[in-house]
């Protein structure tokens, strides 16, 4: 626990205990839908897990931009990861050339919640 | 005109060519149904099929839809299932006659029409297309097609669901086409079961939002659904999905009776979001659905159903999947145990790249990553993990170039340091690595008035 700047304590959450997802690709694009298991929890996904803090958790590992979509019916989220597949299909020399386990990275994220 | 149905079962038997043989047979005769959609091109297929063509130009197609239409055959005709399958490849006719002849072994002659769709093959018509002024500029990188058009293998515009109601409205059966989209397999079916119009537009995007969903077969029944994995029953016995529409577009996902696996609106969300890009715009030949309007609810065990979507009118574009020799690549493995397995694994890394430098090879990409550590998640799993640990790490080098001969040369340095690099290094029984051709892919739009789709029927 820690406080935050109201002076409420915050809980500090990782993604994988609140959500699960699924990504594909797009050529030298994956895709990471990331959904809330709780509806409850979307507004937390919303606000938290934006297109830049997406970005900065997977500077490592992607060359281009972060795009962010919003589908509230199905409690989820859509992210582009862009030149995150070194060339993608066939070009690609990754394990995960198509992407398929970008998703789990994402859900080691962590985001601060109110208890 | 005969009556319109209730509803209308469209059932997944493939989800890509490789797919689980016995799913085709088990969707078949596990329960009613009306149509079996099977799905085998991916992008590359395509080239690897054009490949097959000009060395032979009686092949070009999926030979393991022949096998499968060899066993279930019998049952489809019996039954009146109808079949969709795009597994004609660059070559829809040679597929339908090897059918055909099956068709005739089983003693079906006269007794089954196939129809076969063609017309999305450009390959021929290229340069003339890029004459007229089609520069079939690649979507993702903008370049026009001529910087690899002597290296161009295959072009096929992507087709959708107007053919395949086409064939089903002249009586085909079993409907075999070239390079029809995966949800029009799905779409046809059901704007010919229930007359949906062409310009239908929230139909059309309810049924590609069906297609969408099942195209990948059991991956909208438990099959690679993280949520609540491990008690996702019996997944040997996977019961692929099935839609079950209603003439107003509202549709169910089910399974069979006493099949594994589950159908819940978690696994289908994630399914709904698989390789999806702006959920707004899901656009297809047939029309633009809006996932955004999707309503899931699960309306009993392993039934969810999908209602409220919306769409807009289709392009006049169609996308057109281009594949071109682009070069080489080769990836080779070598393992290194305990202790300090992922340091032994980094030295090795070192050590290959300052030979391949010395060496002077020229390679347009050289990609490390260590298996068991950080070839998944990068840095961000060791974070969370004792690197001192972990038992033993893959070393995975791979090179890609458009000359063969460095990548050819890459393959014979990897040996070499089982015996003059770090210690403790094992698990290179499988030889060393061959280089493989790489064939990419190139994807372009084209006005969809210069693609005209051709349907015949054929008899058994």
């Amino acid at each position: 626990m820690k406080k935050g700047r109201s002076g409420r304590r915050l809980r500090i959450l990782r993604l994988v205990d609140i959500a699960h997802a699924r990504s594909g690709d797009k050529g030298d694009t994956a895709n990471i839908g990331l959904i809330a298991r709780h509806p409850k929890d979307y507004p937390l996904l919303v606000k938290q897990v934006t297109a830049a803090r997406v970005a900065r958790h997977f500077k490592d590992m992607i060359k281009g931009p972060v795009e962010r979509f919003e589908l509230p019916n199905l409690h989820a989220l859509n992210f582009l990861l862009h030149g995150a597949l070194d060339g993608g299909g066939t070009i690609s020399l990754k394990t995960d050339a198509q992407g398929k386990v970008f998703s789990t990275a994402l859900l080691r994220m962590t985001i601060e919640a109110r208890p | 005109m005969s009556a319109r149905p209730p509803t209308v079962r469209v059932a997944a038997g493939q989800g890509f060519w490789g797919d689980w043989l016995e799913a085709p047979q088990r969707q078949v005769t596990g329960g009613a149904i009306d149509y079996l959609m099977m799905d085998y091109l991916a992008e590359v297929t395509m080239s690897i099929l054009q490949k097959q063509k000009s060395r032979d130009a009686s092949l070009g197609y999926a030979t393991d839809f022949v096998t499968q239409m060899e066993r279930i055959l019998p049952t489809v005709v019996e039954r009146g299932i109808k079949v969709t399958a795009n597994a004609g490849g660059v070559n829809p006719r040679a597929c339908a006659a090897a059918v055909a002849d099956v068709a005739r072994k089983l003693g079906l002659a006269g007794k089954l029409k196939l129809g076969v769709v063609t017309g999305d093959d450009l390959l021929s018509r290229l340069d003339g297309l890029v004459a007229r002024g089609h520069d079939l500029k690649n979507l993702d990188t903008g370049r026009p097609l001529r910087d690899v058009r002597d290296r161009v293998l295959s072009a096929n515009a992507y087709l959708g669901a107007a053919p395949v109601v086409d064939a089903l409205e002249r009586g085909a059966q079993v409907v075999i086409t070239g390079r029809v989209t995966d949800t029009g397999l799905t779409l046809g079916p059901l704007m010919h079961a229930f007359g949906w119009p062409r310009d239908a537009w929230d139909l059309i995007a309810a049924g590609t939002v069906a297609g969408h969903i099942i195209e990948c077969g059991a991956q909208a029944s438990g099959g690679n659904c993280l949520e609540d994995w491990e008690h996702i029953p019996d997944l040997a016995n996977v019961g692929y999905p099935i839609v079950e529409a209603q003439p107003n577009g509202t549709f169910e996902l089910i399974k069979h009776p006493r099949t594994g696996g589950r159908i819940d609106v978690a696994g289908v969300t994630e399914q709904l979001v698989y390789e999806m890009g702006d959920p707004r715009e899901y656009i297809t030949p047939d029309g633009i659905a809006d996932f955004t309007t999707i309503e899931l609810s699960q309306v009993g065990k392993d039934r969810v159903r999908v209602s409220g979507v919306r769409g807009k009118p289709a392009t006049d574009k169609l996308k057109v999947s281009i594949a071109y020799f682009y070069g080489y690549k080769a990836v080779g493995t070598l393992v290194y145990a305990w202790p300090n397995a992922l340091q032994k694994a980094q030295a090795a890394d070192r050590v290959l790249r300052q030979r391949l430098a010395d060496l002077g090879l020229k390679f347009d990409a050289i990609l490390t990553e260590f298996v068991g550590a950080t070839a998944t998640h990068g840095a961000l799993a060791l974070q969370e993990i004792d690197a001192e640990a972990i038992p033993e790490v893959q070393l995975r080098m791979g090179v890609r170039a458009g000359d063969k001969k460095p990548v050819d040369r890459f393959t014979r340095e990897l040996a070499p340091l089982i015996l003059n690099g770090p210690p403790s290094v094992t698990g290179f029984a499988g030889g060393r690595p061959k280089p493989e051709e790489i064939v990419a892919y190139w994807p372009a739009l084209i006005d969809r008035n210069v693609v005209e789709p051709k349907v015949e029927i054929v008899e058994a």
